[in-house]
Parts: structure tokens; sequence; C-alpha cells
């Protein structure tokens, strides 16, 4: 694990389900310290995780060779996530819609959709290879909180 | 915390009380093997008591679909008791709340498979 920046923590992890968990951690661990509720905690760490479960698993295939690169800050005003695969790129316009009849029941394909639903804004960005989710959750001002 | 998976007989049913997350690599091969462990049996009535359950992920979503996909199509009937607010939220936030037969109170579950 490495830190670079003033409050933001950058992780290069192997592509295994524990890197997901330790992602996870990091990201519930972020999300209390910036206060946010545990419905909002939750819903933070459930988009981080399935954000870290693409790199490992649809990114680079559990391969040993591939990394997944993991970042989290809090700048002030948002909580900001990247998590970047070595895989062969996903086009986030190719992704079925999870909530049309036809796809309702299938066992696959609603990640993206809970990224999307969860976070206030999600970046894709093709890194040649892999792809990089960016993932920002606004944080309300105090004012707003009270 | 991994899942737990408790089975016991209700009238018939078999409720399985499940404890912990519902997710990619900790809970959704164990539900799916309880799953097919009763098909296989020729079970008919099951009943997942999900109230302990304190996560679930879009695998473990999608091992609910699979598991009454499976159930329906080997002539059983999965239904689902006690979501907490989490599991609930997301059921309906993917549309799935309206696909299961969902109970809030068991015994009004078991009786709804008479």
């Amino acid at each position: 694990m490495d830190k670079s920046g003033a409050g933001r923590l950058q992780f290069s992890l192997n592509s295994t389900m524990e890197s997901v968990g330790e992602v996870e951690a990091t990201a519930d661990k972020l999300a209390a310290e910036a206060g946010l509720d545990e419905e909002e905690r939750f819903r933070l760490t459930m988009a981080v995780r399935e954000a870290a479960v693409n790199a490992v698993l649809h990114g680079n295939d559990y391969d040993p060779q591939k990394l997944v690169t993991a970042s989290f800050e809090n700048t002030g005003k948002s909580l900001v996530i990247t998590i970047a695969d070595q895989g062969e790129g996903l086009d986030p316009q190719s992704i079925p819609d999870p909530l049309a009849p036809e796809n309702l029941m299938r066992g696959t394909g609603r990640g993206i959709f809970l990224i999307r639903s969860f976070m206030d804004e999600v970046h894709f960005r093709q890194l040649h290879p892999g792809t990089e989710l960016t993932l920002v959750k606004h944080l309300a001002s105090p004012k707003e909180k009270t | 915390m991994a899942l737990t998976i408790a089975s016991r007989e209700v009238d018939g049913v078999t409720v399985l009380d499940l404890s912990g997350r519902i997710t990619l690599g900790e809970g959704s091969v164990q539900l799916r093997e309880a799953i097919r462990d009763l098909i296989g049996k020729g079970q008919k009535m099951i009943l997942l008591n999900l109230g302990d359950v304190s996560y679930i992920d879009s695998s473990g979503l999608g091992e609910l679909v699979s598991a009454f996909t499976t159930s329906k199509n080997q002539g059983a009937a999965l239904k689902l008791l006690n979501l907490t607010k989490k599991v609930k939220d997301v059921l309906q936030l993917t549309k799935l709340y309206t696909v299961f037969d969902i109970y809030d109170d068991e015994a009004t579950a078991i009786a709804s498979y008479k």
C-alpha cells in the first residue's frame, strides 16, 4: 500500500477476492471518517465493492500478472475513488439494461447499474490496456447536514 | 462475516435461516449448493429467511434470481422472508422485489404454501 499526496491513499493490489475485501474496507473507513450516515456508507461501499469485483473478475480475470489500482481521496467536497484494472477494456455502452424485462431474470449484469445508482458521478476511462472507473460521492456542506 | 445457513422444517416447508453476507466469494456458492441440495432431494417448498443477512451484492442478487428460477423449473416454490432494509432497498432498486413472493411474518409465509 502506498500513500501519495495529501489525504490521497493509493493501493496496487493483486487480482484476488482478498483485494476486493481490502478495497471495500478502505472505502467504508473513508466514508465513516467523512461522516456519512449508515445508509450512505452502505451505498458507497457497495458501489466500490462492485467496481473492485469488476476489476478483479471481469477486467483482470484473476490474472496474477495483472494488478488492480485503487485510490481514495476526500477532497472536502467529495469522496473520490478510482479503481483501475489491466484487462481488455470495458465499453459501458455495451452493458445491457438489467431492468429491461428480457434481462430482469438474468443472474449477472447488475454491478454497473448499482454503481451508477449509488454514486453521484461515475466516469469510465480506457487505459489501453484496462479500464479506470472514477466514483464520486458529493459531501453535504455543514449547513446542508443540519 | 461469511454466510451461515441453518435448515429447519416447518409444516413441510424447509426454512433456510441465512446469516451474514451473500456476496461473490463469501455466500453465493453456499446458497447455490444449499438450494441445489434441497431441489435434488425433491423439496418443493423452500423459504429463505434473510432476517440476518446484513449485505448482498450483485452476485448475491444473481444467486437469488438463479435459486428462484431453478426452483420454479423444478416445480418448487422459493419464497423470501424478513428482508432487512438494505436487502429490500437493493431488490426494489433492481426491480426484483416484485419477482419474489416476500413475507414479513413466518407464519403467514408458511401458510402461503398451503
